[in-house]
């Protein structure tokens, strides 16, 4: 058994548009015994827009997130590439000025919270990152019963968990870019390398520029397919958003046939554990995931 | 001296033939510079390499380059640390990867043609002083105070590793790009320009302007002179939205301000909500909605029903705006404060401006330069950033 217990921030869009993604992460914890309290009365991280309007507005939001996190006593977790993104940036403005920090607080003391820097114990870490530095691979592998051998995977990440370089904190672990090539290997996938793994899907601007943003997908999709991937793995919904839901429209835009599947990545961890692909709402996304299912049951020769 | 390999993407036009890779081996102090082993490889094996350089000392900007598929300068990356960055996933003996700059057309080797990209998106911006009324009879006089949030931008060296990096040019040549764009800050920002709101107006009017910029970081990583180009970007953004009102034809202000909204109501975000807000608040009598609002709409709708169809959106009333639930308890209310606290303020810390306290780094490795330095460069100072 872990005594893995942490402060849990789910975010918006898998309580919306990618429920299967919160439902998988709650199964997927629960067997690999991390026990997640869920923050109910967070709020949105702001996704990087809220910061384009009003930094301070922005700071004040997430100050107020990790303050709830802090009152727990635990640290905190989320399961968004643009949340890490989107939080880590106010927390590194937040931790560099006292005063700065202080007028923060002031807008949380009314609910009885407050932000402290370097509260022992509290980090802010993505899913993949609890998988990695907290959890540990070697008691991932000894928890997978069905390897997803033969699966060939494809690693999106999503530009948030590893850019811009200054505020990941690669100095205290410098592998960060490299971790979902290891979560894959260590659930018995085949990692591809294809250009796209650590670019941008194009979902800011999908409802600004539209072509800019199908096309950054469309292009990402098939140097995948042309890597011969079975399917992409994210630690991030709102890039896969861009490439599942919209991978129909990014065909259109870049005039060639897709149709690859994008896993979340506690999908993929799921399916390692033993879980059915129902189980995980896998039926839930727009680009068939039955090649992947057809691989894990050897029906597809490799 | 250690060895090292570069592994180098020639190009070289006269010949006829395409562009190809070819390995050297140089054998190099480690503290020397990836254009140091290029500079060796064309004194002791090649002459016939071309690599652009001048002071080689992260000053001039000639030697953009990108370096493990990374956009940088060569003469500011250690031969030592590029070859650990290109042994990283497998260990062992892989080569360091040189190749010419990317978004802009390689004339020879890793000379790449600045002048049809970088230059031409620069000059698109209008990148001089456009001030009120005749010019003073000696210098323009300004509170230095007030040029201080300029420094970042001015202190580009026009070396073009961001224009490289720039993953939404990659898709969109068009796009005006995170260098011209940083440049533009330069000048709305500068006290005694006139015309901030006419740039302002002009890069909001242009559909590959300041919101078709996908806030990647690429270019506020490729970046050797910490200007993030895109923290200028956003600043674009602000002040022509929120200072000036005005109205982009990408529809990324109402974007940003549904967004705003539908936090301080809900708390989360309402998918909904914001995709009928921002492309058509026109239909709660507010504003009207620009075409491009409508087509953007009635493109968006696809996907919308496809959702509908895997049940990825749990139910119809999921595409109706305004059932999504509130944040529980008075959490909801304290979410509202919060908004009117911040939104009376809108302080914005500038790290590269004021630093990060209670760190006190060495003077040679603070992470920024002093105001001082980046308004009046003096090129010794500068070596080695
Ligand atoms: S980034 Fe997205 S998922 Fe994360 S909290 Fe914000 S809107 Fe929600
Ligand atoms: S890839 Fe796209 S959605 Fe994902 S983090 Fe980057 S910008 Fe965001
Ligand atoms: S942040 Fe914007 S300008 Fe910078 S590289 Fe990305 S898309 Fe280009
Ligand atoms: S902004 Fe930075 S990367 Fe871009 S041209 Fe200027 S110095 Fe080079
Ligand atoms: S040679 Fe001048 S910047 Fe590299």
């Amino acid at each position: 058994m872990s005594d893995l217990k942490l402060a849990y921030w789910p975010g918006c869009v898998s309580r919306g548009f990618t429920p299967e993604l919160h439902g998988s992460m709650a199964q997927v914890a629960e067997r690999l015994g991390i026990e997640l309290v869920t923050l109910d009365r967070a709020n949105c991280c702001g996704a990087g827009v809220i910061a384009e309007h009003n930094t301070e507005l922005a700071d004040t939001l997430n100050a107020r997130t990790f303050a709830l996190a802090q009152s727990t006593g635990l640290a905190m977790m989320n399961i968004c590439s643009t949340c890490q993104g989107a939080q880590s940036e106010c927390q590194q403005r937040l931790d560099a000025d006292s005063a700065y920090r202080a007028h923060i607080n002031e807008a949380l003391a009314e609910e009885g919270l407050e932000y402290a820097k370097d509260k022992p114990g509290f980090e802010n870490k993505n899913f993949l990152w609890v998988l990695v530095e907290d959890y540990g691979l070697d008691q991932l592998k000894a928890k997978v019963t069905r390897p997803v051998a033969g699966l060939r995977v494809g690693p999106f990440y999503g530009c948030y968990i590893i850019r811009p370089r200054h505020r990941i904190g690669y100095e205290d672990h410098p592998e960060r870019d490299l971790y979902l090539e290891r979560v894959i290997e260590t659930l018995g996938g085949e990692v591809v390398e294809y250009d796209g793994a650590r670019k941008c899907c194009g979902f800011p601007v999908i409802t600004m520029n539209r072509e800019t943003s199908l096309r950054q997908a469309g292009t990402h999709i098939g140097d995948a397919l042309d890597a011969g991937a079975d399917c992409l793995v994210t630690p991030c919904p709102l890039c896969h958003l861009n490439l599942d839901m919209q991978q129909p429209e990014a065909e259109k835009i870049t005039g060639r046939e897709l149709g690859l599947a994008v896993l979340h990545l506690p999908q993929l961890v799921g399916l390692a554990l033993g879980f059915e692909p129902a189980d995980l709402g896998m039926g839930k996304h727009i680009a068939s995931t039955e090649w992947v299912e057809a691989r894990l049951a050897g029906g597809v020769p490799v | 001296m250690p060895d090292y390999t570069l592994k180098v993407r020639r190009y070289q036009p006269e010949s006829g033939e395409g562009a190809y890779w070819q390995e050297f081996k140089v054998d190099l102090d480690p503290d020397l510079s990836v254009l140091d082993g290029l500079l060796q490889v064309r004194d002791r094996e090649d002459g016939s390499l071309v690599v652009r350089c001048s002071c080689r000392a992260a000053i001039c900007g000639s030697c953009g380059m990108k370096i493990n598929g990374r956009s940088t300068l060569g003469c500011k990356t250690q031969i030592a640390e590029a070859h650990e960055q290109a042994n990283r996933r497998n260990g062992g003996t892989e080569p360091i990867v040189v190749e010419p700059m990317a978004n802009m057309p390689v004339i020879k080797d890793l000379v790449t043609d600045m002048e049809s990209t970088h230059w031409t998106k620069i000059r698109r911006v209008t990148p001089w002083l456009l001030p009120e009324g005749d010019p003073p009879e000696r210098e323009y006089v300004v509170p230095p105070e007030s040029m201080i949030d300029i420094t970042q931008s001015m202190a580009c060296i026009q070396c073009g590793a961001c224009v490289s990096s720039c993953l939404s040019l990659e898709v969109d040549p068009e796009f005006i790009g995170p260098a011209a764009l940083a440049k533009a800050y330069r000048f709305v920002g500068d006290p005694r320009d006139a015309e901030a709101r006419g740039r302002l107006y002009d890069l909001a009017q242009d559909p590959h302007g300041i919101y078709d910029c996908t806030h990647c970081f690429s270019c506020v990583d490729a970046c050797p002179k910490d200007v993030a180009p895109m923290d200028q970007i956003m600043r674009l953004r602000r002040i022509a939205g929120d200072d000036h009102d005005i109205d982009d034809v990408n529809n990324g202000r109402r974007h940003e301000s549904a967004f705003t909204k539908i936090i301080e109501k809900k708390g989360t975000l309402d998918e909904s909500l914001l995709l009928q807000e921002s492309y058509a608040q026109g239909v709660k009598g507010k504003l009207i909605p620009t075409p491009g609002a409508i087509k953007g709409l009635v493109g968006s709708l696809p996907t919308a029903v496809r959702g509908l169809r895997t049940g990825k959106m749990r139910s119809l009333a999921k595409l109706i705006p305004g059932v999504h639930e509130k944040l529980p308890g008075d959490a909801q209310e304290h979410v509202q404060r919060i908004y009117t606290h911040a939104e009376e303020h809108r302080e914005e810390l500038n790290l590269y401006i004021s630093g990060e306290e209670e760190l006190e780094p060495e003077p040679d490795e603070a992470e920024t330069p002093t105001p001082e330095a980046a308004i009046e460069p003096e090129p010794d100072e500068e070596g080695g950033r």
